[in-house]
């Protein structure tokens, strides 16, 4: 670490996993639901659980983000940051705010909560992901603008890189997109049209300049290949990304009454969004390949490689198998969009913010380059244990929305909705187990941070 | 010698080409479709064709062209170390670029004041969007010409290191190839 302000990052990473962590108990409570439905009822429904899995995950990502932006930003502008006093209140402000807000979603009916809130003066509650009080939307954009001006600042006051630029178009997308959830259009197509723009173009625009640009800086500093090289990687990367993610978005728009071109256009260019992941995969592998030093902190490099590749296959391959307007006509909405969801976001976002965490806790915490052996070990079994428990979430996800599509839409004699999830009840218990397998491997994360504490660095063995 | 001989390959920066690469496969989707789309409905994409002004396109070919020669005398100036040829050559390519932007607006206000849109039926959905989608890589192909003239001038190239010029190039090749699939697909052949 080569600036005292980097230390903010710290706060910022330790909420995150709190949270993390948090967002996979309602998780599997919500996998219980599924099978048991009424499990936890009626203190904790189905939708409540839901919107508690969902939310945290936005939340405890964002704080991962700033957190990976208050590291990296002074580094790389080489300079300390702007004012880090901002960053520690807008820290409390940030986790004080998404507390109330989940404790409100817990503990009064949703409906309740609008009325406390005064949703009917300003209302945007009620729809999927962006379910916050409209008061804490509007805490979120204070947060997100005290955080760009800081992060901007910094930039300004030193040394321009494009990992910091790039980073940085990423967060303004990220503050402007979240922006349309305040638009609240009373006609439901247009409501749905812009509710996109928040949804899809974070996760499919601007969120992978981010993580465009966090791969690049743990990349530059890991594997000490010429910052040149990840630069130009990154420009060809974002720009595909961008061309095919902007027009992309139109495989959001087939069935909700938006033009017909959609079809054409959503079908084409979100068929193309697995290019600039591919990409991504081999640039990872080969900068790593082509190292000019051996990086003792392996878990870091571990987590690297390990988002390109899980964001390939869960955001590209997962979400190429229903992207074609076709095939899409049948699977939307089913089983199959979960399983996507659930790859693509731990593979792209959850995993690119953990491996920021991987690199750079241990030097927030006094290390030279890296944890002691023992805690790097751990830390690689849980890396294995989420990522295969991950992946067959996933095929469990797939098997039960196939199934799904077969029986509820498909076949010659279609099946009610409950009829079929009975039916496909299986795949939800199998999904469940794994679940826990999941969570084991979050536990051993969470405990490596306290493992071999007082042992020396892991070193770098002679042999490469 | 020969001044090919000396030149490694591929010419340009690599990651150029491996744009270029992502931007013909998506151009070739692009084109697949439309071909499967057009054996569906042959009649209706025949009868709207005709709507079509293929003289001001054949036009249009003929100033892609023009300008890729441009281009290429523009390498081979700079390539004997002739920093104000390059430059002149690249103005002129990028003027033949003008002049291809400046007939497809035209076009499209022809188009557009008819009531034209992407709503209209498939064979204008397709026209407009890949006319469109073509015309913003005449768009980014210029401003990477320009940029590379600019560099150019400022005598940034020699014959020894002039891997910008041939990036440059390489992309606008692209750009005039695509336009050589697209013209006889959509304009000509039925």
């Amino acid at each position: 670490m080569k600036y005292e302000s980097q230390k903010v990052a710290k706060l910022y990473f330790i909420a995150a996993i709190g949270l993390f962590v948090g967002q996979i108990l309602f998780g599997l409570i919500m996998g219980a639901q599924y099978v048991i439905g009424d499990f936890l009822f009626p203190e904790i429904p189905f939708n409540v659980a839901r919107m508690v899995h969902t939310n945290l995950l936005i939340v405890w990502l964002l704080f991962g983000f700033m957190g990976a932006a208050y590291y990296l930003v002074p580094e790389e502008a080489e300079t300390e940051l702007f004012a880090p006093w901002l960053a520690y209140l807008m820290f409390w402000i940030f986790l004080v705010a998404g507390a109330a807000t989940i404790l409100g979603y817990l503990l009064v009916p949703y409906a309740t909560l609008a009325e406390l809130t005064m949703n009917d003066l300003l209302p945007t509650m009620g729809r999927e992901f962006l379910e916050q009080p409209t008061i804490t939307k509007i805490g979120i954009v204070i947060v997100a603008l005290s955080f760009l001006f800081n992060i901007g600042m910094t930039i300004l006051k030193g040394r321009k890189t494009v990992v910091n630029l790039v980073l940085l178009m990423g967060l303004t997308g990220l503050a402007v997109f979240f922006l349309f959830a305040f638009y609240n259009p009373t006609n439901l197509v247009m409501d749905k049209y812009y509710w996109w723009w928040v949804v899809h173009l974070w996760v499919e625009g601007v969120w992978e300049l981010i993580l465009g640009a966090i791969l690049a800086f743990i990349l530059i500093k890991t594997t000490g290949v010429d910052r040149e090289v990840i630069e130009k990687w990154l420009y060809i990367i974002i720009a595909m990304t961008l061309i095919t993610g902007i027009i992309g978005t139109g495989h959001h728009y087939y069935w909700i009454g938006a033009p017909e071109f959609w079809q054409w256009f959503g079908s084409i260019f979100s068929a193309m969004e697995p290019i600039p992941f591919f990409m991504m995969t081999v640039y990872a592998f080969n900068m790593v390949n082509k190292r000019r030093r051996n990086h003792p902190n392996k878990a870091a490099v571990l987590w690297a490689l390990g988002t390109a590749v899980m964001a390939f296959l869960g955001a590209g391959v997962w979400g190429f198998l229903h992207t074609l307007a076709p095939v899409n006509y049948y699977t939307h909405g089913t089983q199959i969009t979960a399983a996507h969801g659930h790859m693509a976001f731990y593979g792209a976002y959850v995993m690119i913010v953990l491996a920021m965490i991987s690199y750079s806790m241990p030097l927030m915490r006094g290390r030279e380059a890296c944890n002691s052996a023992r805690s790097q070990s751990m830390e690689m079994w849980s890396f294995w244990l989420m990522t295969i428990s991950m992946v067959f979430i996933t095929l469990f996800l797939t098997g039960a929305g196939i199934l799904q599509v077969y029986l509820q839409r498909f076949s010659d004699n279609p099946m009610d909705f409950m009829v079929v999830q009975d039916k496909i009840a299986l795949f939800y218990w199998l999904r469940e187990i794994t679940g826990f397998v999941f969570l084991i491997g979050l536990t051993l994360y969470v405990v490596s941070f306290f493992v071999g504490k007082n042992d020396p660095e892991a070193t770098v063995e002679l042999s490469k | 010698m020969n001044p090919m001989e000396k030149n490694k390959w591929p010419p340009g920066d690599l990651v150029i080409w491996i744009f270029i690469m992502a931007e013909l496969l998506a151009f070739g989707v692009f084109f697949s479709v439309y071909a499967f789309t057009r054996a569906n409905h042959v009649e209706l994409f025949n009868t709207y064709q005709l709507t079509l002004d293929r003289n001001a396109a054949l036009i249009n070919t003929l100033a892609l062209i023009t300008s890729s020669y441009f281009v290429v005398r523009a390498v081979s100036a700079i390539r004997k170390d002739n920093s104000k040829r390059c430059f002149h050559w690249l103005l002129g390519a990028l003027f033949m670029g003008v002049v291809f932007l400046a007939v497809k607006s035209m076009e499209y206000n022809h188009h557009f004041s008819h009531g034209v849109n992407l709503n209209t039926n498939t064979f204008y959905m397709f026209y407009l969007s890949l006319t469109v989608f073509h015309f913003l890589h005449v768009i980014l192909g210029m401003i990477i010409l320009s940029a590379v003239a600019l560099k150019a001038r400022a005598g940034g190239y020699s014959a020894q290191e002039h891997t910008g010029v041939e990036t440059g190039a390489s992309y606008w090749h692209m750009v005039d190839l695509v336009w050589m699939v697209l013209f006889p697909l959509v304009y000509v052949m039925r």
